[in-house]
């Protein structure tokens, strides 16, 4: 047998090395270097290979788990105790008063788990449920990351404590020197800081409380002490008016309650079918306002004739009524219209309202005559439940400054107040500011004023304190905390409780105030927790009102008129107007993106202001729109681009407030230029005027970023209008039915059809209807929209090269008025999503990520959506919005969506769209599902009126009605029915489920 | 097949079987010229610049371009369409024209379909990259999914595109490949290099050009031009319907369908001038490129010119007609309003420009034909754009009227897919044989100059034996 040949695989084997033996049967022939791996603990390794495959495969699973998820990681910390009254989910509502300026209108606040995310009217408010957009946006103001988040002194951060010490010994240093420490704040109607503020000052004599307005008002407080020897601002209600006459007053939009005002006017301008009558507007004015873009007769006039004209139509009236005429008046209307209008006037007396915007008391006190010669006071005036809401003197202001500069002034506590911004003497108080030893403001950032004081003491967001408000005389509103405060701030009252040495409790002073007050005036609760329980939830307590009177004013007229003559007889070639924009107003919220973002309901501009010029005057100084120019008047001068306003009288130039901020924000700051400076002293007070102003042009193009750029509606029958006139002879005048020519002649185009119609017939068939006559074009809706939907904000640019995300919009038309060529014929549409039972854009999305619903909604589904956009092309209406770029969480857009605090605003029902997809209008389905929940626990059938959708909710107007068109009984039913209802583009039979009512002018032809 | 003496000759010159192998195989076999690495260089950076774009697009968002809420499509769709278009001549000469049995077309069909192919390509990118989501672009296919009953959408043309483009670059692409075989397998014979040898042995698939092959493959190729030739029609006629089907005045017209499909022939056809003119020049088939084939084409662009012309007449009688305001105003606006100046570019480079070709000089001139094929194509862009976005930015509400103008991105990615479409076109040229060698060869001893000559003779032989009067 042959031996089997051996080899040997090395010399070691050959030689049997020991070394090699011992480890001959190991599968590795070198141990595995564990101990120079795990050094910490030698010897106890005992590692084989099914040891390296178990951890192996432990490694690669665990590896794959780990890399199968990239969501982030997500802070969420849950309740350890669940707050009795909050469900996961469901949103509490709180009655509060809205602290974005001093109307004081009611408010309900949203919370979701704990954080306010929207602001609605309160309607037991004076204001009747509606609420203005700034209103609406100060729920964005309280998640500002620009708010001072701990107190400062001379600028820099330091603790309460400290702040408290230097500030309570320097008061004491000046309570012993006998030194005065004065507190400056805009108009206070809150009874029980006023007292609180009456306590402190009482430690320092000769100290007071110093109110003013950046827009002020106190012309009208001084003419009625001298008319009536009341320095209070009246309650005007315009329902009870049917003739109101507006010289100046844009009372619709920004002249002292805007929101009361629009809801009185909304009353009666409403009409049924039947109905004969609406109210008739006539509005003389220099700028196109709001209101004026709602009257049935304009007539444009400058600035100055505005003050004449009040002259001249005293002297018609007196006429017509038998009192003694003013000398030397001349009617300065073009055609010579004071007459007529007097007599229109007169015809409703005891039915009949004149309001000037003049800030001038001499003004002020012709009005007051005329309006006493109409019958006013007691019908559509109401001298005796009167309004709190603006309270600045702008004398106290004044005499203020001059003291600080004499150095009489030991303290000065700012609260809340921003006269470095936004007064036109801020140079002198800044001057004056710095002979005041001890300084103390109180604003909720360093702003223009709080960057120059010795100490910010933060003051809480109005929607983290407690407060009080008597903003109608008699009716007591409170402001209660929907938040545990954010930062380290701290409520002025409590500021000022803390240095008078008492303990910090501002609730328990208010629940004491009212104990003593309030309480007493009422029989319904015995006791008092009751009533203060019942007036948390209210939101509000109201006294019995005191009942209307006549008033016979008592004024010098003649003395008046030509203190008026004088003035405005100095006018020269070009007049500026400074006037408030809907959005910006003032320019408190400056730093508010909702609030830039909103496009002024007249010019569409968002995000600047500009120099608004008549179209005919431009021309003929040869400015161009957009085109830089500088405009200046009274030592104050201006570089902003033109923009073209028609309506706007000739020779008359329009800058806006509120713009032009140095320390609002980074989203507020060095947009516009600040107007303030325009403001002309004219007696005791400052209006909002300038006679003598002089523009020049330059070379500089400028882009203003509009929503909407093309003004005609191209004689389209978009916006149906008629005259009262005619709709009395036919209420289905201005409105014909649309009809189609087909070979069996014209029919509806509803019967021609190539699709099977939606079985909308069962369960509901949601719809609306805006009433386009009550409609006053204010966009409140667009604000509330906003935030209810999470709609984001896109900037400047992106508005500029026109894609704004807002949902709903106001188209805005002009036409040409027949009867005088300077003036225009304004229509406002909101327009969103029309939910069409027949919808362009179901049909061509390839992916059905836009379908209709049962109940007759075009739902939009964002996770299916791959972004063609072939919806929004073959969008008639042009609502879908799509997302360009990711707008949230996008350093590119750095407005509320990136950041961690801004965020805190998104309602949770509504997904955050991200980028690449389509988005619009719900019809806030997330309201119609909650309300459709509630009704199913309930076990009662949907109440009609208990859905309201997020635009609906807060129209001053109540111009929106939402409701189930299966159900017959519905107001929505009811409004469909009439012979006003059109749908838009009926012709194209999309059959929207949003609807309008024409709208009518209170005009002969 | 004979055919008449009197036609033109389509081969020009004296040529072999072998000489036209050598001929057309020539730019295969030789290293690349100078003009036609300066030429591939230009393209790879149009096409790389384009990439770059487009990857910053899916990166930022649509909103790099300058589309806004009213305009919702611009130049993305206008180049889709452009590029479909461009397409079709090349379909319409392999299909059409073979079952007309129209012999001219054997020197300019493979080109043709390569172009097509091409075009189609830059096409299908941006209806994919158009989207907002381009990651989720699969959606559009009705695939089985697990979402429930999710389902695309039957209804929206958008949908048809899918189909359409799908089937199209499919048949087109198979189309083209059969009908490479024969010259594949001519090249794997001829080369001497094994690496070529492998590659073109593989795409050969194994011919051997016996008569039972050469007889299969004729009928394959009637089959698939029986398949393409519905496709000439229908594809732009889907793409149409874009348009058609929606509300928008402007886009909601019957005339579309036929009046695309006029306007794709006439661009296509324009883009085939332009290239073959090049390409004769540079690579010298100027004696199978004839002037002739020049000349054939050039018909056929005034031909659908003139059909394009009067669409473009109809669509504003009907405007007048139909007595609807939103659509009388979509065309009046288009003629006077801010984007005029594209309608009125549009009008005179398709509807003037190829009623030059009725003079003789101008349609049989090389140079002339150029130009104006260039002309051709910057109209029809137009046209897409003018239909696009002239009807879009001014519709029903003149309240969300508004302008529209494009950003660089818009502009890069167009000039990307230039770069695709010449990148891709200059390989083909080196790679494959740009005319389609057996098929010339099929129809030289019928159209061939020497043999038409021969024939022609033989003809007047005969005549003469018979003395019977001969024409010509």
């Amino acid at each position: 047998m042959q031996e089997t040949k051996k080899y040997w695989k090395g010399l070691e084997e050959l030689n049997q090395d020991p070394e090699f033996l011992k480890h001959k049967d190991n599968e590795f022939f070198e141990e595995l270097p564990l101990e120079k791996v795990f050094p910490e603990n030698p010897g106890t390794l005992n590692s084989n290979r099914r040891d390296f495959l178990k951890l192996f495969g432990f490694g690669i699973s665990a590896a794959t788990l780990a890399a199968c998820t990239d969501s982030p990681v997500k802070k969420a910390i849950p309740y350890l105790i669940k707050p009795q009254e909050i469900t996961p989910g469901v949103a509490n509502w709180y009655a509060s008063t809205c602290g974005g300026c001093s109307t004081g209108c009611g408010v309900l606040v949203k919370t979701r788990e704990g954080r306010p995310i929207k602001i609605e009217g309160n309607n037991l408010s004076f204001t009747g449920g509606g609420i203005c957009s700034v209103g609406q946006a100060t729920v964005l103001s309280l998640y500002d990351q620009a708010r001072a988040t701990h107190p400062f002194i001379s600028g820099k951060k330091a603790s309460w404590a400290q702040t408290d010490k230097e500030i309570q010994d320097k008061l004491a240093a000046i309570k012993t020197n006998g030194g005065k420490v004065h507190i400056l704040a805009n108009t206070i109607n809150s009874p029980s800081t006023l007292k609180l503020i009456g306590e402190f000052l009482s430690a320092f004599p000769g100290s007071k409380l110093v109110q003013y307005d950046s827009v002020s008002y106190a012309g009208i407080l001084e003419a009625n002490q001298i008319s009536f020897a009341k320095s209070v601002i009246p309650s005007y209600h315009f329902e009870n008016a049917e003739v109101v006459v507006s010289v100046g007053a844009d009372f619709l939009g920004t002249w002292l309650s805007p929101v009361e005002f629009s809801a009185q006017y909304a009353k009666g301008r409403k009409i049924a079918d039947n109905g004969k009558h609406i109210s008739r507007h006539i509005q003389i004015e220099a700028l196109l306002s709001l209101t004026g873009s709602n009257a049935d007769l304009r007539i444009p006039v400058k600035a100055s004739q505005e003050e004449l004209v009040i002259l001249g139509l005293y002297n018609e009236v007196a006429k017509k009524t038998g009192a003694s005429v003013l000398p030397g008046v001349e009617d300065v209307t073009p055609g010579k219209m004071l007459a007529s209008v007097a007599a229109e006037l007169v015809g409703k007396q005891g039915k009949a309202l004149v309001v000037s915007g003049s800030n001038d008391a001499s003004t002020q006190v012709i009005v007051n005559s005329i309006n006493h010669l109409l019958g006013a006071y007691g019908s559509t005036i109401d001298l005796n439940n009167y309004s709190n809401q603006y309270k600045g003197s702008d004398k106290d202001f004044a005499d203020l400054v001059a003291e600080m500069n004499r150095g009489e002034v030991s303290g000065l506590i700012v609260y809340n107040a921003n006269p470095v911004y936004n007064h036109p003497i801020s140079k002198a108080f800044a001057e004056g500011l710095k002979k005041v030893s001890l300084t103390i403001a109180t604003n909720d950032r360093l702003d223009e004023t709080a960057s120059l004081v010795n100490y910010l003491t933060p003051d809480h967001h109005y929607l983290e304190s407690w407060n009080d408000s008597e903003a109608k005389s008699g009716e007591f509103t409170l402001t209660q905390p929907t938040i545990r405060p954010i930062f380290s701030t701290r409520q002025f009252q409590e500021s000022l409780q803390t240095w008078m040495g008492g303990s910090a409790d501002f609730y328990s002073y208010i629940r004491n105030t009212w104990e003593v007050s309030a309480y007493k005036t009422q029989s319904q609760f015995l006791l008092f927790g009751d009533f203060w329980n019942n007036a948390v939830h209210d939101g509000m307590y109201k006294t019995t009102p005191s009942a209307m009177a006549s008033a016979t004013p008592s004024g010098d007229i003649l003395a008046a008129g030509e203190a008026i003559k004088s003035v405005a007889g100095k006018s020269g070639k070009l007049e500026v107007v400074v006037y408030e924009k809907l959005g910006l107003k003032d320019g408190t919220h400056a730093n508010n993106p909702w609030l830039q973002e909103f496009p002024d309901p007249i010019t569409k501009v968002c995000w600047d202001n500009y120099v608004t010029l008549a179209p005919r005057y431009a021309s003929e100084l040869n400015i161009k729109q957009g085109q830089m120019v500088q405009l200046s008047a009274g030592g104050y001068s201006v570089t902003l681009p033109a923009l073209l306003q028609p309506g706007q009288a000739f020779g008359t130039a329009g800058v806006a407030l509120g713009y032009g901020r140095t320390k609002a924000g980074k989203c507020g700051d060095n947009i516009g230029q600040n107007a303030a400076g325009f403001f002309r002293k004219e007696g005791n007070t400052f209006v909002s005027t300038q006679y003598n102003a002089e523009i020049k042009g330059l070379s500089d193009m400028y882009e203003l970023a509009q929503t909407q750029v093309h003004e005609s509606m191209e004689g389209r029958a978009i916006v149906k209008e008629t005259t009262l006139a005619e709709f009395v002879n036919n209420p289905g005048s201005g409105n014909p039915a649309v009809t189609l020519v087909t070979p069996d002649g014209p029919q509806k185009p509803e019967v021609l059809t190539l699709w099977d119609k939606h079985d909308h017939e069962k369960g509901y068939h949601w719809g609306m209807v805006i009433d386009l006559n009550s409609c006053t074009g204010c966009g409140a809706c667009i604000v509330s929209c906003n935030a209810e939907n999470n709609v984001a904000v896109v900037g400047k640019h992106e508005v500029l090269v026109r894609r704004e995300m807002h949902w709903i919009r106001l188209d805005r038309y002009y036409a040409e008025d027949k009867n005088n060529p300077d003036n225009v014929d304004v229509v406002f549409q909101p327009m969103m999503c029309q939910h069409c039972d027949n919808a362009p854009c179901e049909s061509v999305c390839p992916v059905l990520a836009t379908v209709h619903s049962a109940e007759g909604l075009n739902q939009q589904v964002y996770n299916r959506c791959v972004g063609t956009r072939y919806c929004a092309n073959n969008c008639p209406y042009k609502v879908r919005r799509f997302n360009w770029f990711q707008y949230a969480e996008n350093d590119k857009f750095d407005y509320n969506m990136n950041n961690d605090l801004g965020r805190m605003v998104l309602n949770p029902d509504v997904t955050v769209r991200s980028r690449g997809v389509m988005e619009k209008c719900t019809l806030c389905v997330q309201r119609i599902q909650e309300g459709k929940l509630n009704a199913k626990k309930s076990g009662h059938p949907l109440e009609d009126g208990k859905i309201k959708t997020a635009c609906q909710a807060v129209c001053p107007s109540n111009a929106i009605v939402f409701g189930d068109k299966n159900n017959p009984e519905s107001e929505l039913s009811k409004l469909l029915a009439s012979k006003r209802n059109y749908q838009v583009l009926e012709e194209v039979k999309t059959l929207p489920n949003v609807s309008y009512l024409t709208k009518i002018r209170n005009r002969k032809a | 097949m004979q055919e008449s003496v009197l036609r033109e000759p389509l081969i020009l010159g004296k040529k072999t079987y072998s000489q036209m192998t050598n001929d057309i195989l020539a730019p295969i076999e030789q290293k690349p010229g100078k003009l036609w690495f300066i030429g591939f260089t230009i393209a790879s950076i149009m096409l790389g610049v384009g990439m770059a774009l487009i990857g910053y697009l899916f990166v930022t968002g649509i909103g790099v371009w300058g589309l806004n809420k009213t305009v919702g499509w611009a130049w993305d769709i206008t180049n889709f369409v452009f590029w479909i278009g461009i397409g079709h001549a090349g379909t319409l000469i392999s299909a059409i024209l073979l079952l007309f049995r129209q012999k001219w077309r054997t020197s300019i069909n493979r080109a043709a379909e390569a172009m097509t192919i091409f075009a189609v390509m830059c096409a299908g990118l941006f209806p994919l990259i158009h989207m907002g989501r381009p990651w989720v672009a699969f959606w559009v296919l009705p695939l089985p999914n697990t979402h429930g009953s999710l389902w695309v959408n039957f209804n929206s043309p958008l949908l048809w595109d899918v189909f359409a483009i799908s089937t199209y670059f499919t048949v087109s692409l198979v189309f083209w490949f059969i009908g490479l075989i024969p010259d594949l397998a001519t090249i794997r014979d001829k080369t001497t290099n094994k690496i070529r040898k492998v590659i073109y042995g593989v795409l050969a698939m194994g011919w051997t050009g016996s008569a039972r092959t050469w007889a299969r493959y004729e009928i394959v190729c009637l089959i698939l031009a029986g398949i393409s030739t519905p496709l000439v029609l229908s594809v732009h006629t889907i793409v149409s319907f874009d348009f058609a089907t929606s509300v928008i005045p402007g886009w909601h017209t019957t005339i579309f369908p036929p009046y695309f499909v006029a306007g794709a022939i006439f661009s296509g056809f324009a883009m085939v001038q332009t290239l073959m003119i090049i390409t004769r020049k540079v690579l010298h088939f100027e004696d199978y490129i004839t002037i002739q084939h020049i000349e054939m084409m050039n018909m056929i662009i005034t031909l659908t010119g003139s059909m394009v012309g009067v669409a473009y007449i109809t669509e504003f009688f009907m405007a007048w007609y139909s007595g609807v305001e939103y659509e009388q105003f979509a065309f009046i606006n288009r003629a006077t309003g801010p984007f005029a100046w594209a309608y009125w570019i549009m009008f005179s480079c398709n509807v003037i420009t190829p009623q030059l070709f009725w003079s003789k000089k101008l349609r049989v001139s090389p140079v002339a034909t150029f130009i104006i094929s260039i002309f051709v194509n910057i109209g029809m862009w137009f046209e897409r754009f003018v239909i696009i976005v002239t009807s879009l930015h001014r519709d029903y509400l003149p309240s969300s009227w508004s302008d529209y103008s494009p950003t660089y991105v818009e502009i890069g990615i167009f000039i990307g897919t230039f770069g695709l479409f010449f990148t891709l076109f200059l390989l083909f040229t080196r790679g494959l044989p740009v005319i389609a060698l057996h098929e010339v060869k099929g129809s030289l001893k019928s159209t061939g100059e020497e043999y038409k000559k021969r024939q022609m003779e033989e003809e007047k032989a005969k005549a003469a034996k018979s003395k019977e009067p001969v024409l010509a």
